[in-house]
């Protein structure tokens, strides 16, 4: 007689092993967005150093709006107008397309820092070794270009990890979606973000730990 | 393929109050800049000089605002502090969130910048005859001031960006009014290619203004 139906539960075990998979999913949708989003931003960065005033004039404007403009618009910007020119993407497919673009026009512009991090003569010495424009480009620019520049770009692979949790607003059950869900569950806000947090600071700290000491190194 | 009709209209209507929505952007950003730059100041300041707990609270500060997604931050102050019946209006929760968020990245910044500026400035100051505080407000703040001045530039327009998470929270700035007019009307793709028209202009005149006092004081 006495029975009451209770919508809500206590946190329990199976909730952690949710999140912990939901944390999966936050890294496999940053993994993903950021080593295209390199790749993309890195011919770029090639394209605006090389380019000159024709890229100045075409594309550093538009990597610039992706800069300019919140994410969060951005994506459910393109989530409602990929529909429009019949795409028909779910709410992974939009959020690694934005993000990798989004990345990319960061990473553009530190690749185009790292190219210019290597000093001319450097560059004209290596050319009369005899190597090829793209031999000195692998050889020389390369890697110390992309020591000058290793830390920002761990700054912002960090950043876009941490931006993927905004793919929640399309609906992907990423990190943070999941742990809303639990919060609507168990009614128990606190400890879930507590713990939805250290889950990111998890993923996060130790790669920009790592990375300071790297960069402390090669400045010896 | 292409048979969506666009509707400006209902956006133009409204466009009035999506500017004065916007101008509530730019004060929270702006507020929670001034916060964050005071609480920045001492957390770096602590960071630097002092040993014992207060390190290890200005480090943890920091080290989670830098290592944990802004909306996580902005869900903690919103659901989180919830849980011990401390329900905060969302414009308190944006500013609470977006001032540590912002706490967080200046405090390195400034650390930074002190670091980057010799002791032996500070030393000839006061064998000039200087006191301590003479010392620091004539040549040790201004030097630091032109190191950290284009980082804070950034963290303004970061801020801005970032005010966009308040619609996940139920705020009435420029993006929650946006949602609020585009699940009125259905016409999101319409009302958001807006928004980020404006935050797009909000961005290049925050960043058009600091170009141009930086003309102005950083002119020998």
């Amino acid at each position: 007689m006495n029975e009451t139906i209770s919508f809500f539960s206590g946190f329990n075990i199976n909730d952690l092993w949710f999140l912990g998979e939901a944390a999966m999913r936050t890294l496999w949708i940053s993994v993903l967005s950021i080593s295209i989003g390199t790749v993309l931003g890195g011919f770029f960065g090639w394209l605006l150093y090389e380019g000159r005033l024709t890229a100045a004039l075409t594309i550093a404007p538009v990597l610039d709006i992706f800069r300019s403009v919140p994410l969060i618009i951005q994506l459910v910007l393109f989530y409602n107008f990929a529909p429009i020119v019949g795409l028909d993407l779910d709410p992974f497919g939009s959020g690694v397309v934005i993000l990798t673009i989004y990345t990319a026009a960061l990473v553009a512009n530190v690749a185009r820092g790292g190219i210019e991090a290597v000093e001319r003569p450097m560059r004209r010495a290596a050319r009369s070794l005899g190597l090829s424009y793209w031999q000195d480009m692998r050889y020389v620019v390369l890697p110390i270009g992309g020591r000058a520049v290793f830390p920002a770009w761990v700054g912002v692979a960090l950043g876009v990890m941490k931006d993927s949790a905004l793919v929640s607003v399309l609906g992907y059950v990423e990190l943070l979606k999941a742990s809303q869900i639990l919060i609507t569950r168990t009614q128990e806000p606190f400890l879930i973000l507590i713990i939805a947090g250290a889950f990111y600071f998890a993923l996060s700290f130790p790669i920009s730990r790592y990375a300071a000491k790297l960069e402390q190194r090669w400045a010896q | 393929m292409f048979d969506y009709n666009f509707h400006w209209r209902p956006v133009l209507k409204s466009l009035p109050d999506l500017l004065e929505a916007g101008l509530l952007t730019l004060q929270v950003a702006a507020l929670s800049m001034v916060i964050g730059i005071v609480i920045g100041l001492v957390l770096a300041l602590i960071r630097m000089h002092m040993r014992g707990p207060l390190y290890w609270l200005a480090t943890s500060w920091v080290e989670l605002a830098r290592n944990t997604p802004a909306l996580f931050q902005l869900f903690f102050f919103g659901f989180g502090l919830g849980a011990f019946g401390l329900h905060l209006s969302p414009f308190i929760i944006v500013l609470c969130g977006l001032s540590f968020n912002c706490a967080g990245y200046l405090a390195e910044n400034f650390r930074g910048g002190f670091q980057a500026v010799p002791d032996t400035q500070l030393r000839a100051a006061r064998s000039l005859g200087m006191n301590a505080w003479q010392a620091y407000t004539r040549i040790v703040i201004p030097q630091v001031f032109r190191i950290v001045y284009h980082p804070l530039t950034n963290q303004l327009v970061w801020a801005v960006l970032m005010s966009s998470l308040g619609m996940l929270v139920g705020f009435r700035e420029l993006s929650g009014e946006t949602q609020f007019f585009a699940s009125r009307t259905f016409r999101i793709f319409e009302y958001f290619a807006v928004t980020a028209v404006i935050y797009y202009v909000i961005v290049k005149f925050i960043l058009a203004i600091s170009r141009l006092l930086a003309m102005r004081l950083f002119r020998y």
